[in-house]
């Protein structure tokens, strides 16, 4: 049975705002490398919950945490620990 | 079109609002310095409450790139906290705080000879209605079909400009299913999207199409994983989640 959780499940492009709020370019399009398992994913293709405190990215092969994101009073946390690599077009 | 930098927040001004369901809307903008933007795109929407909340939430661009002004089409969730002010309070000449365009992933460029095939549940037609009317605007004649969810006739967005589309000649075909209703003299689908469907509708894996499909969480991940089921290449297929609540499939 699919859980309230799973139904409200985002993409990566829901985030693509957000993301060019931190980095300079376009990130949608971005090859993301996932520390635990290795798979390389468009951000556009990764699973994002947007329900919890802040915004967590987690890896559509593995679902391990690739990003955490927290912004507030005028702050942002970004954990990245579970991204091994981010390659971006620089255009 | 990508620049650097961080997006702004700009001001857009209503400027026509066309009913397309009893809950869904489209709101014709005109935006000073708007950049343009591609098929698929969409622009984060902000309202600001008197006492300085703010609420977020994206919306799909419904306008072509070729568009003379920027369309969003919002479908209006009894519980949401934007969509009611958007269909239903805002007014022609009221100004809307927004930013985009957003995204490179989920976007259709018209510039490959591939197939086209989008496969859209309740509002989640919106980007792919870009795609459509970027396709026809270019006069593009790249085979296309759109396979359509919605739950009712009453609530086909777009119905009568789709069958325009797809009477133009020019090889996009559209199919519609209803989910929850099965009207007299209808001739398309009554059900929800299955495998029977999928291989009545979709070129076989060898001819490589573009594939797009945009609507609910739980609509967009039945279809691409149906479509993967057909030996369909993940990569090939382009997914755009809305949520739970998103759409009318």
């Amino acid at each position: 049975m699919k859980t309230q959780i799973e139904e409200a499940r985002l993409d990566g492009n829901a985030i693509g705002g957000l993301l060019r709020e931190i980095f300079a370019v376009e990130m949608t399009a971005a090859m993301g490398t996932c520390a635990s398992c290795g798979a390389v994913n468009e951000v556009g293709r990764v699973q994002v919950y947007v329900h919890a405190p802040g915004t967590v990215v987690r890896c559509p092969d593995c679902e391990q945490v690739l990003m955490r994101i927290v912004r507030g009073r005028g702050r942002y946390w970004v954990d990245m620990t579970g991204v091994r690599c981010l390659e971006f077009s620089d255009a | 079109m990508t620049s650097h930098g961080p997006l702004k927040w700009q001001f857009g001004t209503l400027a026509e609002v066309v009913q397309e369901t009893p809950r869904v809307s489209s709101l014709h903008l005109d935006v000073p310095d708007w950049q343009g933007h591609l098929a698929g795109q969409h622009v984060d929407v902000r309202l600001t409450a008197d006492d300085g909340y703010q609420a977020e939430r994206s919306y799909s661009i419904a306008s072509a790139p070729d568009d003379p002004r920027l369309a969003l089409t919002v479908e209006r969730l009894d519980d949401g906290e934007v969509s009611p002010y958007l269909v239903g309070e805002l007014r022609v000449g009221d100004r809307l705080e927004l930013r985009g365009p957003i995204g490179g992933f989920f976007v259709w460029r018209g510039d490959v000879d591939t197939p086209l095939l989008v496969i859209g549940g309740g509002s989640g037609v919106v980007p792919l209605m870009a795609m459509l009317r970027h396709r026809a605007n270019i006069k593009s004649t790249v085979p296309a079909r759109l396979l359509f969810s919605s739950r009712t006739q009453a609530d086909i967005i777009y119905r009568d400009e789709l069958s325009r589309l797809g009477a133009a000649g020019d090889g996009l075909t559209v199919f519609h299913t209803l989910t929850r209703e099965r009207p007299a003299g209808w001739t398309g689908y009554t059900r929800r999207v299955d495998e029977t469907m999928l291989k009545e509708v979709a070129w076989p894996k060898q001819d490589s199409p573009a594939v797009f499909i945009c609507g609910p969480t739980p609509f967009v991940e039945a279809a691409s994983q149906l479509l993967v089921g057909m030996g369909y290449e993940p990569r090939s297929i382009k997914t755009e989640r809305f949520g739970a609540t998103g759409g009318t499939a």
